[in-house]
């Protein structure tokens, strides 16, 4: 006769190690665990909540210099290295694991225009008011030496900015004309205009390296070949681009920071419409940079805040600010898409949290999944009114908060007199031209 | 030089033939010559000489013209050609050169010519310009919407993108840096020391290294052909054997089956020929196969699928089809299997002496009712009962009576009935063929071959038994005219399908019938289902029931069997197909009626008056009623408040507002509306869903632990983008995706070809240095 019993079997229940977790045997029958939606929704309700309470982005502020921070420059191959120049010629070079200064040097008379580091991180570029173009070792001079740049340009007009090629020994300034420099020579192996105005920043493509961007302070987006050693095309937009970045993962992608408070994402091949306009910031935006998984960028405005954006939403994720930000001129995301650098008017360096409510540090893998639950259920739940309220809710500060709404109205208004006038004239006679296609004014070939 | 000199010699001689014919030709060829001046003047010349022969020798002297009075220095005139002289007429040369020639094409070629276009304007060219680099550009910037769109759509994207690649260590290595820590490693490791393998030194001498990598380039890459051609085959005859049997068609595998039997056929053709004891061999394995059949109920229709389908049988076509396809395949693995020149001759014989038994024995079922009726036979041990009724005098009295016999069996049975049916078909199919082997000596005396004679004289031995059997068991007579019925019951398609053709019209006649029957009222409707059970109660006492009612049971006892037999008599088939047809459609009014009466008292409109009535009271604001029962007065059981004192303690509740729909008399409009879980809800339908339900399936779906296995939780709560603390993330590389990327360097380029723009850049240079 056979006796049934309970028979277990020890490999289902006896630890390898004593330090395995001890299995826990669940009953997953749907019935044992009745309201799954209402259960879910509480804790995605109770996640937004708490990511709204950790989210503290601020995480230190380097002072040191003694004018407003003009440009900020990563480091290739450390982290933890990063360079900035002032407005009064001084560029310092901070550690940021232990949020120092390591070193200092009085680089050039007046601004320092730009910054740009050479792709190998041994040595970097500045240009400044002064005319030169100057190049320096990334290491301070030995004991005993003076600080002297490696090599000095004297060049015959002012440059505005700089750029590194990303695999090259050659970098690009621009100013009255985008100049392509090889760094042993001492003139420009080839410079490229297209029109007459000056042109503010210059972009190395990082995928396709031989493209360039550039704008210029008569409205427009100016792209260059550099193998070809010609322009390609020409977008004129309703107001100056203040500069450009180019997407690290999508090779036609870059977004314009525009003096009209937005910012457009433009695939190059169309540059008549741009692919998605952002807009949130209430003031000229100045500076803008991808992150490096280039799902998101930010940009520095100078309504005194910066702002995350999705690159393929219009409205912006998050918005950063102090009471002490002045008007943000420089901001950088570094290389390991975890921070944010911002330098501003009033000579601070500030270090934010790329994800405002993230722990820091090694997570413990139940956390780590534990957080990844609750990012899924805020994707999940983002619909539902009350999480959408309390994810959107950011304090801002009243002069952003009142020009807001102030610009809210604006819209508003110009949009009822455009309905209007839609309404009372002819059918067909006027044509209702859309958000996106509105800001630009030409495509020059 | 020999050439030209025979030119010449020819053409002395023709101009000689000339001469002789001259004074014969010569009027004829005038008119043809008239054209040609070279001819005239060789003419003109023929006739002075000619006239010079006649001795007179008067040649005429050359004239002399002299110059022209109007000669001038000044003018020139060309009078008497009568033509304007024009100024190229003098320049031409008195011979035309071959070298003035030549400049008089070049001349006219240039005039030809139209003038050269002005050269693009500076702005235009370099226009041109961008526009082809764009092109160019824009061309190379495509390769990377395929990776784009691709990163865009990823669930997951790992960050830095390009994978450190793993440094192969040999394992030598690894253990060699390693040491036994818990004690089952040290277990393991003094096993492994106990048995000397190698541990911690190299597994491997380097001259075995040597030899194991000793394989030559040539043969790896022919071996590596040869795997790569033994996959493509492998997955090739995969590929088709799964297309194979992917094939759903009937008529495909039926194709197939008949040509492998047909192979099989062909092949035991052969055989015999060849080799005819292998062929006695395969024929005892078919008749096993036979005898494996027999045993077995594979194809007798008992099994599940046989019931259901015999239950459907009644209704559906195809189940019917299917289930006499199975009892074919039955049958024709039991048949018999004979050898062939001998079968012929028997089954003729055995047709020969069936035939003329079948209209004898048809008759004389028709006839006698209740005599030697096979179904009588079939039912005599199962139910006495039935037996006895149909001795009953009245029933044989009936004009219907041969089918009599038949009306017993009751309609819920009917599954079994058909298979029972089934299985005396074969077994008077098989008693059958006993008989031919009974018959069979007359035709066998002619078999030649002797072992085959031997088998079959051993067959026929066993059936011959067999039937001594049946003998014993039942009498000759009534198996003989079982298998009689059964040689009718196997009659061709052809008639079983007779039936179907017969049907439409007797159909159409029932309906109307029907139709008449409705106006009679729904008893004998209601009377049709319950037949069955009345039957017994009809049975006992026979006197009571009038013709109509009986009839009616016997037509539907007629479905039956019409169900049951493969084959019908003729004289059943116009009674039995419209009955079917009949019940069928009663059994449809029946419905139709029981929804009628369903739906009998219904009153739509005042239902939903009464129901839009108690919403407004529903709605209505409540009175509250405060009084306390035993508060000031006596209470308990039985006892109730004073109406006074109830009254006083009534809070009237205030008249709400006016309901929306007090003027809408067919409509309810309910103002009620949960606040509290609205303020949850979602309004509006989220951007990337196009369907509401799509939205709420996915709310539906939890993600949580709690519901979801490990692996599963794990998988939908994975983060869409992953990257590792601390590791710097470069943009994304033509390397990463695979692509090549372009090897020459963005500056060998510009280097190479000294532009214009840096000339122009030079000038600008000149003119700062001036400045």
């Amino acid at each position: 006769m056979k006796v049934k019993m309970l028979s277990r079997n020890p490999d289902s229940y006896v630890r390898e190690t004593k330090l395995d977790l001890q299995r826990v045997p669940r009953n997953y029958d749907p019935t044992l665990h009745p309201f799954e939606v209402p259960r879910e929704y509480v804790r995605a309700l109770n996640a937004t909540k708490l990511e709204r309470v950790f989210a503290k982005p601020f995480l230190a502020s380097l002072d040191g210099h003694r004018d407003g921070v003009s440009c900020l420059a990563k480091h290739p191959k450390s982290l933890a290295t990063v360079l900035s120049g002032a407005c009064d010629g001084e560029v310092r070079i901070w550690n940021l694991t232990k949020r120092k200064c390591i070193h200092m040097i009085q680089a050039h008379e007046g601004f320092v225009r730009g910054i740009c580091t050479r792709f190998c991180g041994t040595s970097f570029f500045t240009v400044g008011d002064d005319k030169t173009v100057k190049q320096w070792k990334m290491d301070g001079p030995s004991f005993g030496e003076e600080e002297e740049p490696l090599h000095t340009i004297l060049g015959k007009t002012v440059y505005t900015g700089i750029d590194h090629h990303w695999k090259e020994a050659v970098f690009a300034t621009c100013g009255q004309q985008v100049d392509i420099w090889d760094e042993q020579r001492s003139s420009p192996i080839c410079s490229m205009t297209w029109g007459f105005d000056s042109i503010s920043s210059v972009k190395f493509n990082p995928i396709e390296t031989f493209l360039l961007g550039s704008c210029a302070s008569d409205r427009n987006i100016v792209l260059y070949d550099m193998r070809q050693a010609t322009p390609l095309k020409k977008v004129i937009l309703d107001m100056r681009t203040n500069t450009i970045c180019w997407n690290p993962m999508e090779a036609f992608i870059f977004t314009a920071a525009n003096e009209d408070y937005n910012l457009y994402t433009f695939d190059m091949r169309a540059l008549d419409t741009p692919v998605m306009v952002h807009m949130d910031h209430v003031s000229a935006v100045l500076d803008v940079d991808y992150s490096p998984t280039g799902k998101d960028f930010v940009s520095a405005s100078f309504d005194k805040s910066i702002r995350i954006f999705p690159v393929d939403k219009s409205r912006s994720r998050e918005v950063y600010h102090t009471k002490r930000m002045q008007h943000v001129i420089c901001v950088k995301w570094t290389s390991d898409s975890k921070y944010i650098m911002c330098g501003s008017d009033e000579m601070n360096i500030r270090l934010w949290k790329a994800n405002a409510s993230e722990k820091l540090g090694v997570l413990t893998s139940r956390e780590k999944a534990a957080t990844d639950y609750n990012q899924r259920l805020k994707e999940k739940f983002q619909h539902h009114p009350h999480i959408k309220r309390i994810s959107r809710h950011r304090h801002l500060p009243k002069s952003i908060y009142s020009q807001i709404q102030e610009q809210r109205v604006m819209k508003e208004a110009r949009r009822r007199k455009e309905l209007n006038r839609i309404k009372h004239s002819k059918p067909g006679s006027v044509q209702r031209v859309s958000e996106k296609k509105k800001r630009v004014v030409a495509v020059v070939k | 030089m020999s050439s030209s000199r025979a030119a010449e010699s020819l053409l002395a001689l023709n101009q000689q033939e000339e001469l002789e014919d001259l004074p014969r030709e010569y009027p004829l060829s005038t008119s043809e010559d008239e054209g040609d001046s070279d001819g005239e003047r060789k003419h003109q010349k023929l006739l002075e000489a000619i006239s010079s022969l006649d001795g007179k020798n008067r040649r005429k002297l050359a004239e002399r013209s002299e110059a022209s009075l109007k000669v001038s220095e000044f003018n020139v005139s060309s009078e008497g050609s009568g033509e304007k002289l024009v100024l190229s007429d003098l320049l031409e040369p008195v011979k035309t050169s071959s070298s003035l020639a030549a400049v008089k094409k070049q001349l006219n070629r240039v005039k030809s010519k139209k003038t050269v276009e002005l050269p693009l304007h500076r702005e235009e060219i370099e226009r041109i310009h961008r526009e082809v680099a764009f092109n160019k550009t824009s061309q190379v910037l495509s390769k990377w919407d395929p990776v784009v769109q691709k990163n865009r759509q990823a669930e997951q994207l790992v960050f830095p993108l390009s994978k450190q690649q793993s440094v192969f260590a040999p394992i030598e290595h690894v253990v060699s840096g390693w040491k036994a820590r818990t004690p089952l490693e040290q277990e393991i490791f003094n096993l492994l020391h106990k048995n000397k393998q190698p541990v911690t030194d190299p597994l491997l001498t380097p001259m075995e290294k040597a030899s194991l990598k000793a394989m030559s380039l040539e043969e790896v890459k022919m071996r590596r052909a040869e795997l790569q051609r033994a996959r493509a085959l492998q997955s090739y005859y995969e590929a088709r054997a799964r297309r194979e049997k992917k094939i759903k068609s009937k008529k495909y595998h039926k194709l197939l089956k008949k040509g492998k039997a047909k192979q099989a056929l062909k092949e035991f053709e052969k055989l015999r020929k060849v080799n005819p004891a292998a062929a006695l061999e395969e024929l005892e394995k078919l008749e096993k196969a036979r005898m494996m059949e027999r045993m077995s109920l594979k194809h007798q229709n008992s099994g599940k699928w046989a019931k259901s389908k015999a239950i459907m049988a009644k209704y559906d076509l195809e189940a019917r089809q299917a289930m006499q396809e199975q009892l074919a395949r039955n049958k024709e693995l039991m048949q018999k299997i004979q050898v062939a020149s001998e079968s012929a001759e028997e089954e003729g014989v055995a047709e020969e002496e069936g035939e003329p038994f079948v209209p004898d024995v048809v008759n004389e079922v028709q006839v006698k009712a209740s005599g030697p009726n096979p179904w009588m036979f079939r039912n005599h041990s199962s139910d006495t009962k039935e037996a006895e009724v149909q001795g009953d005098p009245e029933e044989l009295a009936e004009p219907a009576a041969q089918e009599a016999p038949e009306s017993e069996e009751e309609g819920p049975v009917v599954a079994e009935e058909i298979l029972l049916k089934e299985f005396e078909e074969r077994r008077s199919l098989r008693q059958k063929s006993g008989l031919k082997q009974i018959a069979k000596p007359v035709g066998s005396q002619e078999t030649k071959d002797p072992s085959s004679q031997g088998v079959l004289s051993e067959l026929r031995a066993l059936s011959q038994k067999l039937n001594r059997e049946n003998h014993q068991s039942r009498k000759q007579e009534l198996s003989s005219k079982r298998t009689v019925l059964a040689v009718q019951r196997e009659e061709p398609a052809g008639e079983e399908e007779e039936p179907l053709l017969l049907q439409r019209p007797e159909r159409a006649r029932t309906l109307d019938e029907l139709e008449e029957l409705g106006k009679e009222g729904c008893f004998q409707n209601k009377e049709l289902p319950r037949a069955a059970v009345e039957g017994q109660q009809w049975e006992r006492n026979p006197s009571n029931h009038l013709g109509v009612p009986k009839e009616k049971k016997r037509k539907e006892q007629m479905i039956d069997l019409q169900n049951l037999l493969t084959t019908k008599s003729p004289s059943m088939k116009s009674l039995a197909v419209p009955t079917t047809e009949e019940l069928e459609d009663e059994e449809e009014r029946d419905q139709r009626q029981m929804i009628k009466e369903a739906f009998a008292g219904d009153d739509v409109i005042r239902d939903f008056l009464k129901e839009k009535r108690e919403a407004v009271e529903a709605s209505k604001p409540k009175d509250v009623d405060l009084t306390l029962p035993g508060w000031g007065e006596w209470g308990g059981v039985g006892l109730k408040p004073s109406a006074k004192k109830r009254r006083r303690f009534l809070i009237k509740a205030p008249e709400g507002p006016p309901r929306k729909d007090e003027n809408l008399p067919n409509v309810i409009l309910s103002e009620k509306r949960n606040i509290h879980a609205a303020a949850h809800q979602v309004r509006m339908l989220p951007y990337p869903f196009t369907h509401h339900q799509q939205f709420e399936r996915t709310i539906q779906t939890p993600i949580g632990s709690t519901w979801n296995t490990q692996r599963a939780f794990q998988k939908l709560t994975m983060p869409k983008v992953v990257t590792k603390p601390g590791h710097i993330i470069k943009p994304i590389k033509a390397e990463d995706v695979g692509y090549r990327s372009s090897s020459r360097s963005d500056l060998s380029v510009v280097q190479r070809n000294p532009k214009r723009l840096s000339i122009r850049h030079k000038k600008q240079l000149k003119k700062n240095s001036v400045d």
